[in-house]
């Protein structure tokens, strides 16, 4: 189904893919996307969405299910409580990406913004995955619980810092994985350790990549050869010794 | 002594190397214990049964029940549960000499945290003796020239709608006769103007939330999931639900979402204004795990803010999200603790769209928060409530959203002072507690409660018998349901909503000017 989003209020095009979900439809093309929000907001099942343009925020959020391809950039809040499936970003994407996921696939060819990964959990067979092919802004990972998220760095621009500042702040759960060096203090070492990945490491990420690069076109086999670093919690239960009683 | 100034970290030949900082410090401080517990020994049986009930370990057997005071909370499980009833609890006298400024509290605050250097734990509501305003606060009746009215034969009508009413009301002829223009927002229809407050599964136990969900079915109001998610037992009441969406995402899922009556958005609570929460991995059972849809045993933390809101445009961003996943058929509900400048906030709230406000005051109860901050943080709802609803009357806005105060409701009276000052309803949660057998111990954050309601023990939790737990809420909101009815039957009107923000109704005794010009309540004597 194609809808042409020209002019279209959020409410209206959400309304009318909500509708035609519900009467069957499994696959849409949304042209003309100029920052209508809530795009696949909520909806679950096998459907794919092809979105021509630059959607607006949240795209995705409480999402359980379907895949979303975006041919432009993404605003912010990507993801947003996702249970399940799959959102490709063929461009960058803004701030406050995959917060809250529970579960599916965030994969952004170019930069991703500030607080990417805020509280991403992992629950029984659920394990949320974020690749950015970019860099990351400030507080990657903070307050993480849980799934996978990767930086790749790639179009670095010369002196661009692969991950912002307070990198895995309250981390508790989960892997952050980066292809390339990061600077120690970027990374809150009172909750994270850093260390070089292994090649049971890679094995890990190896998968997500490679699905990451199929869309993009791009050498997951040249990627994988490259040295990562891998930052996990030190603990669960990071403020455990802080209280009395 | 050397005069070379040291850089930071950095040792001079003659200076002694600083001591690592060290913890747990077991020096001998003399700390006496809050309570003395004896018993009887002619009329004690030797049963066990007090070493048994206590979820605490305060009592052990030594050819009889010992107990180290201690450990003693003053829950009085023991005591109600001794058959011989050869059990006292009472007030250490072996008190310390006392002084006003140096309280005993401040006192035993002090050495626990010169023991441990944590931050002191703490749980339900705050507990220092602020003034309380619903005490200088007190209702008009009729006489003589004004009836009042006899609930006992008139119909009284406590039924109350939260959620968006509409600026006006449009009627159009139809051959069916009358009917409005304009769908009416999806709102909530409570049979009483009490609703129960939020309190998750995971900081109470599923028994006690099963409880307060069968009351609230029978009774025709709402129960509050809170951020622990929706426990697959508790489906059958989740159309009695307002489910709630906080910085942690506990268990939001889509369906989670339209599982509910309501959806609320927690920015914040009463008890702890402005900081996140933290069930401890302990607490995180199996059944806790799954619910909230994360690890067993990990610490399951909510951010203090929720890293996607930090302003009302981000606000409003949540709210439409939240309703674009539910297809506009829930009202949206925000959750605020009652702050300093809590008639702005409410104000921007509401502007970006929420249906209910919950003002939550500085009283309200907690499963765990730091004791400093319960303690010192925040305003009274009384204050909060006044204020909110005569900003929204100034702007114009007060239709677009419902209020409920919580925070300290203790009685009908509370809460009919609550709807005079211009709350559409109150929310109940120490007191439904209260009503399944709580003591108001404060130790909840532990999760040994001997009672089984703040507990994920298996031992404990099936101390709590859900089914009769529902009777004693249901009967307590029934008892204050018909004391609403009293009360509104002297005041000589026969509907709730003819309370509803009636601050002429209300007089205050002891109360300064400045605070009586801020609740917009004449002094007793005042006439209209």
């Amino acid at each position: 189904m194609r809808i042409d989003a020209r002019n279209l209020d959020y409410r209206e095009l959400n309304d009318r893919i909500r509708q035609a979900v519900a009467a069957g439809e499994k696959s849409f093309a949304l042209l003309n996307v100029n920052g209508q929000r809530y795009i696949g907001d909520g909806i679950s099942g096998d459907i794919q969405i092809a979105i021509h343009g630059v959607p607006g925020n949240d795209l995705g959020a409480f999402m359980d299910g379907p895949t979303i391809r975006v041919r432009g950039n993404a605003q912010d809040a990507v993801a947003n409580t996702m249970n399940a499936g799959r959102i490709v970003v063929a461009g960058h994407a803004g701030d406050v990406l995959a917060y809250g996921m529970r579960g599916g696939e965030l994969f952004v060819r170019g930069r991703v913004g500030y607080r990417v990964g805020i509280h991403m959990k992992a629950y029984r067979g659920k394990r949320p995955v974020v690749v950015a092919g970019g860099t990351a802004g400030d507080f990657l990972a903070e307050y993480m619980a849980g799934g996978l998220l990767i930086v790749l760095g790639l179009d670095r621009r010369p002196g661009e810092p692969l991950v912002g500042d307070w990198c895995a702040t309250g981390m508790h759960g989960g892997a952050l994985y980066v292809r390339g060096e990061i600077e120690p203090w970027r990374v809150a070492s009172e909750f994270a350790s850093v260390r070089r990945a292994v090649d049971a490491d890679k094995q890990e990420i190896l998968p997500h990549i490679e699905a990451f690069c199929e869309p993009f076109s791009l050498d997951a086999d040249q990627l994988i050869r490259d040295d990562y670093l891998r930052i996990a919690p030190i603990s669960p239960r990071p403020y455990g010794a802080k209280y009395a009683a | 002594m050397s005069n070379t100034i040291a850089r930071r970290g950095e040792n001079t030949a003659s200076e002694a190397p600083a001591p690592k900082p060290t913890r747990a410090v077991r020096a001998p401080i003399y700390r006496p214990s809050d309570f003395l517990w004896s018993r009887d020994v002619e009329r004690c049986a030797l049963c066990k049964r007090c070493v048994q009930q206590c979820g605490f370990d305060a009592i052990r057997w030594e050819n009889g029940p010992v107990a180290d005071p201690a450990k003693c909370v003053g829950c009085h499980r023991c005591e109600a549960f001794c058959p011989q009833k050869a059990i006292t609890i009472a007030p250490n006298p072996q008190f310390l000499r006392p002084h006003p400024l140096w309280t005993e509290a401040h006192r035993k605050n002090l050495w626990i945290q010169a023991e441990t250097g944590g931050v002191l734990l703490t749980s339900m509501g705050n507990d220092l003796p602020y003034p309380i305003l619903w005490d200088h606060l007190l209702l008009d009746a009729c006489q003589v020239t004004n009836p009042s009215i006899d609930p006992l034969r008139e119909p009284m009508e406590l039924r109350t709608y939260l959620g968006r009413k509409p600026d006006r009301i449009q009627i159009e002829m139809t051959d069916d006769g009358p009917e409005l223009a304009e769908d009416i927002a999806p709102s909530l229809m409570l049979e009483v103007p009490i609703v129960f407050a939020a309190m998750s599964y995971g900081s109470i136990s599923l028994n006690a939330q099963k409880a307060i969900a069968m009351a609230a079915q029978e009774l025709g109001t709402f129960w509050n999931t809170g951020e622990g998610g929706l426990h697959e037992d508790l489906k059958p009441y989740a159309h009695r639900a307002i489910v709630q969406c906080a910085s942690g995402r506990f268990g939001v899922t889509a369906d989670y979402l339209n599982a509910g009556a309501a959806i609320e958005i927690k920015i914040g609570q009463g008890a702890k204004p402005g900081i996140g929460g933290h069930l401890p991995g302990e607490k995180v059972s199996a059944q806790v795990s799954e619910t909230r849809m994360i690890p067993t045993g990990s610490d399951a933390l909510s951010p203090a803010p929720q890293h996607d809101i930090y302003s009302i445009e981000d606000l409003r961003q949540l709210i439409f999200a939240l309703k674009e996943a539910s297809n506009y058929e829930k009202p949206v509900s925000v959750k605020i603790a009652a702050v300093h400048n809590v008639a702005a906030i409410a104000s921007g709230i509401v502007r970006a769209g929420a249906d209910i406000v919950y003002l939550d005051g500085f009283r309200g109860g907690t499963g765990a928060a730091p004791t400093i901050i319960r303690d010192h943080l925040g305003i009274p709802v009384e204050i909060a409530i006044a204020v909110v609803d005569e900003q929204l009357r100034q702007e114009g806005i007060r239709n677009r959203a419902s209020l409920i105060a919580a925070g300290g409701i203790r009685s009908s009276a509370d809460a009919a002072k609550a709807i005079a000052l211009g709350a559409d309803a109150v929310a109940l949660g120490t007191g439904a507690l209260l009503a399944l057998g709580c003591t108001l111990c404060q130790r909840c954050y532990t999760g040994r409660c001997s009672w089984g309601i703040t507990t994920q023990d298996p031992a404990l939790t099936r101390r709590l018998d859900p089914y009769l737990g529902s009777r004693r809420v249901a009967n307590l909101v029934r008892a204050w349901a018909a004391e609403l009815e009293e009360i509104l039957g002297a005041m000589g009107v026969n509907a709730i909503e003819s309370l509803r923000g009636s601050r002429e109704r209300l007089r205050a005794v002891g109360l300064d000017s400045t605070t009586m010009e801020i609740l917009g309540v004449k002094p007793a004597g005042a006439g209209a």
